[in-house]
């Protein structure tokens, strides 16, 4: 076998990996990647001593199991390109090559993903290569770092044709952080979780999920049903705040003030109930691998349905309105379209690509905790456009509320083990796949010898979806792009790691 | 008397617009005067200029808002006299406006940013498609009145009898819509965003600041109340001075109170649907022309 198959949060052995030569890998990966089912989780590389130890892990949906290889090379090796035939891989080699400097022959175009410092060429900064058209007739425009408004910094350049877009190029990477090399260099665990709580602050608890998870496993700790069942709750919950801060700020996009305010006062008692849970509005410090400081108490219940008996009335209420609103509805429909063959192209995940038709739920391909036995039905809608990633969000938060419900009517018992001497388990290869309201969360660890971390890798779904706003803008007004990025409202920081 | 009027209407109105905007979404809002008070504490301040401006830059806030103040003086509100008259006054009135206007555009030009040379084209495109609309039913009213200047088809509007009460209120709605353009308000433009890719008016001023941006906020807020009083004017009958006075500041109300309602309801137009929108308003003043033109056997 080229490659082993593990499914989510399982720890094997890292010598289990198979390491294939490149060709082999190659060729591996092309034959994988012949089902539409599959798409790439993750790809990175670790060095050790003066290898590069480079792992690939593909998720097979229709199987719910991921498939992992590797192969070794060392820094600045060149070998031929694996995006010139599935366009997915782009970004990840942009990344190899940028921490690395391996160059991949025959790359669209390879330079620096996130551009906090390009390792291949320290001088290049100064100088980053956008995508120029010359013409008397097109003219540029060049949109942040710096946005209106309060949201994360990155750069949009649009080449346009009056107010026709024709090409958009995102350039990221002011907000990295170098969480992966700190989740490495931090020795207590409390330093972890609250770097995973940190990597996109909307979905704290999401991220927190995928770390704990994974930790658990990785020390070989069975989760306690309590503690699954508030990860998974709590996720809920933050999806459906956030998509009910996300429509409202689609209504505001277009300047249809009672949308925005109906939703935005929505919002609010979500967010709310999560700071009576535990002290935080966005689910930062809720969630603890082995433990929980915040336990689910019958009258945290009875508010909770409380809150949902408010919410929903009034929720379906604006919805109905707007629906039937013509001209809401003129600006949101048609409106970014992306097509369910861009988004396999390019390995989009999650609540984006589910908008276009392409049905990719963590949450139901390779289910973890109570989704095990709640079997999740994902949402899809056809068209791509902002209205289909409108309804989405209106019926997943439907569909939240009701998971919500129905957890809700049996309440594990809780009982903390008192793990905290757990260590990982050494030479130890683990991967955690979660759905946040955004998409995919993996988080991937590999352990030494003596069980200390050696590589952390992080993937928010914005990694992928960002190319998907690229996309989606493409002839369409400028001035339609705000509504557009908002109905992705993708994460910056997520991106920048 | 008359541009007293106006300007003292023009101070309240935009807060009036925003006081019930906030009403209609549940919210407390700001006070009334909060932007009278914006426009005090920014006339205090001093403006910062960019490097790549020039005097067209410096000039243009202050000859938006003589134009603005010039076309004010042909408007008569119903009793009151407007401050000069003269055949063929509605024409200046929207050319000095105009002029306003090109200022507007070539000082946002002049920043040579690229967002305010977004908006300058599309306030220029869609002022282009506007202007018709506004001279074809003055035309008609010219045609259907047999006079020529602002003044004294008011009056030979109000003195008519059924049919030009009809046509009172069809121009009235006109211009309603027309100074939605005009001002920049929904469903053309959104005052309110913060996303420079979709502004018209506000981008164009992202550049002003302290005095000058002052002076913008005053125009804007004059070019409503000029508006306001033309379609008053199609309504304040031969009635005593201070009826005319309460039923113009009623119908100013009405009218801001319409202009918050339609912000509250709906959605703002796609870009490229405003010229459809404003050349329906063209159309509707040629309706207009030719039902005149029917009416007079001409």
């Amino acid at each position: 076998m080229k490659y082993t198959t593990v499914h989510n949060l399982q720890s094997i052995p890292i010598e289990m990996i198979p390491v294939v030569s490149y060709k082999d890998f190659f060729d591996t990966v092309i034959s994988l990647f012949e089902e539409e089912e599959v798409h790439c989780v993750n790809y990175f590389a670790y060095p050790i001593g003066n290898e590069l130890h480079l792992i690939c892990s593909l998720a097979d949906d229709r199987e719910s199991k991921l498939k992992v290889l590797s192969w070794k090379s060392t820094s600045f090796a060149s070998v031929p390109s694996l995006s010139t035939q599935i366009p997915s891989i782009i970004v990840f080699e942009r990344e190899i090559y940028e921490n690395y400097g391996i160059t991949f022959i025959g790359h669209p175009w390879l330079k620096p993903l996130r551009y906090a410092k390009n390792r291949a060429n320290e001088h290049q900064i100064s100088d980053y290569p956008f995508f120029k058209i010359e013409s008397e007739e097109l003219h540029e425009v060049g949109v942040g770092p710096i946005h209106a408004g309060i949201i994360e910094p990155g750069h949009f350049r649009f080449i346009c044709n009056g107010e026709r877009i024709l090409h958009l190029e995102i350039q990221l990477g002011y907000q990295h952080r170098g969480i992966e090399n700190l989740f490495l260099n931090s020795t207590h665990l409390n330093q972890r979780i609250a770097l995973s709580e940190s990597i996109a602050g909307d979905t704290a608890t999401a991220h927190a999920s995928a770390f704990a998870n994974l930790w658990e496993s990785l020390c070989d700790v069975q989760t306690s049903q309590h503690l699954l069942w508030q990860r998974n709750l709590s996720v809920e919950i933050e999806r459906i705040a956030m998509h009910t801060g996300d429509m409202a700020a689609i209504c505001t996009d277009v300047a249809y003030q009672l949308g925005n305010a109906v939703l935005g006062r929505l919002r609010t008692p979500m967010v709310n109930f999560m700071q009576e849970w535990c002290g935080n509005r966005l689910g930062k410090s809720l969630i603890r691998p082995f433990n929980s400081f915040y336990a689910f108490t019958p009258e945290l219940k009875e508010r909770l349905l409380d809150i949902f008996s408010k919410y929903e009335p009034d929720f379906n209420e604006i919805w109905d309105r707007m629906k039937t609103l013509p001209s809401l509805l003129s600006r949101l429909e048609k409106t970014g379209v992306v097509s369910r063959n861009q988004m396999i192209e390019i390995g989009a995940v999650g609540m984006s690509a589910r908008a276009a038709g392409l049905e990719r739920d963590v949450r139901a391909s390779h289910p973890y905790g109570l989704f095990k036995e709640t079997p999740h039905q994902p949402i899809t809608k056809k068209h791509g456009d902002v209205y289909s990633r409108t309804q989405l969000r209106n019926e997943e938060i439907i569909q939240s509320v009701s998971y919500i419900k129905h957890w809700l009517e049996n309440i594990p018992d809780i009982e903390i083990k008192d793990a905290s001497h757990a260590t990982p388990k050494p030479s130890t290869f683990c991967i955690s796949l979660t759905e946040g309201w955004r998409g995919e969360i993996c988080h991937c660890a590999i352990t030494d010898e003596k069980g200390n971390l050696i590589a952390y890798k992080i993937k928010d779904p914005s990694l992928h979806n960002w190319l998907a706003l690229a996309l989606a803008v493409r002839n369409n007004e400028i001035s339609d792009f705000p509504i557009i990025n908002k109905s992705f409202n993708l994460s910056y920081c997520g991106f920048d790691l | 008397m008359t541009i007293l009027i106006i300007i003292l209407t023009s101070l309240l109105f935009p807060g009036l617009i925003n006081v019930i905007r906030s009403l209609m979404s549940g919210r407390k809002g700001p006070g009334m005067l909060q932007p009278l008070k914006d426009m005090i504490r920014l006339f205090r301040k001093g403006s910062v200029y960019s490097k790549t401006t020039t005097i067209i830059f410096r000039i243009a806030p202050a000859i938006s808002f003589a134009a603005v103040i010039s076309a004010a003086m042909v408007l008569p509100i119903g009793p009151w006299q407007a401050v000069f008259s003269f055949n063929g006054d509605f024409i200046f009135f929207i050319y000095v406006l105009g002029l306003g206007r090109f200022m507007a555009i070539i000082a946002a030009m002049d920043t040579g940013s690229s967002f305010e040379g977004m908006g300058a084209s599309r306030e220029a495109h869609f002022s282009m498609f506007a202007e018709p609309a506004f001279l074809v039913l003055f035309g008609a009213l010219v045609l259907f009145t047999g006079h020529y200047s602002f003044s004294e088809i008011f009056i030979a509007m109000r003195s008519g009898y059924g049919f030009s009460y009809g046509i009172g209120i069809i121009s009235a709605f006109l211009i309603f819509m027309f100074s939605l353009i005009e001002t920049c308000r929904l469903p053309v433009d959104d005052p309110r965003t913060h996303l420079e890719l979709t502004m018209v008016h506000e981008v164009m001023i992202l550049d002003n600041s302290g005095f000058d941006l002052g002076l913008l906020h005053l125009t804007n807020a004059l070019k409503f109340a000029l508006f306001g009083t033309i379609i008053a004017n199609f309504f304040l009958f031969d009635v005593p001075q201070w009826v005319a006075l309460l039923a113009f500041i009623g119908i100013q109300m009405v009218y801001a109170f319409v202009v918050a309602f339609l912000e509250s309801f709906m959605a703002r137009f796609r870009m490229n649907h405003n010229p459809q929108f404003i050349m329906s308003l063209t159309s509707l003043a040629f309706l207009i022309f030719v039902g005149i033109l029917l009416y007079l056997d001409k």
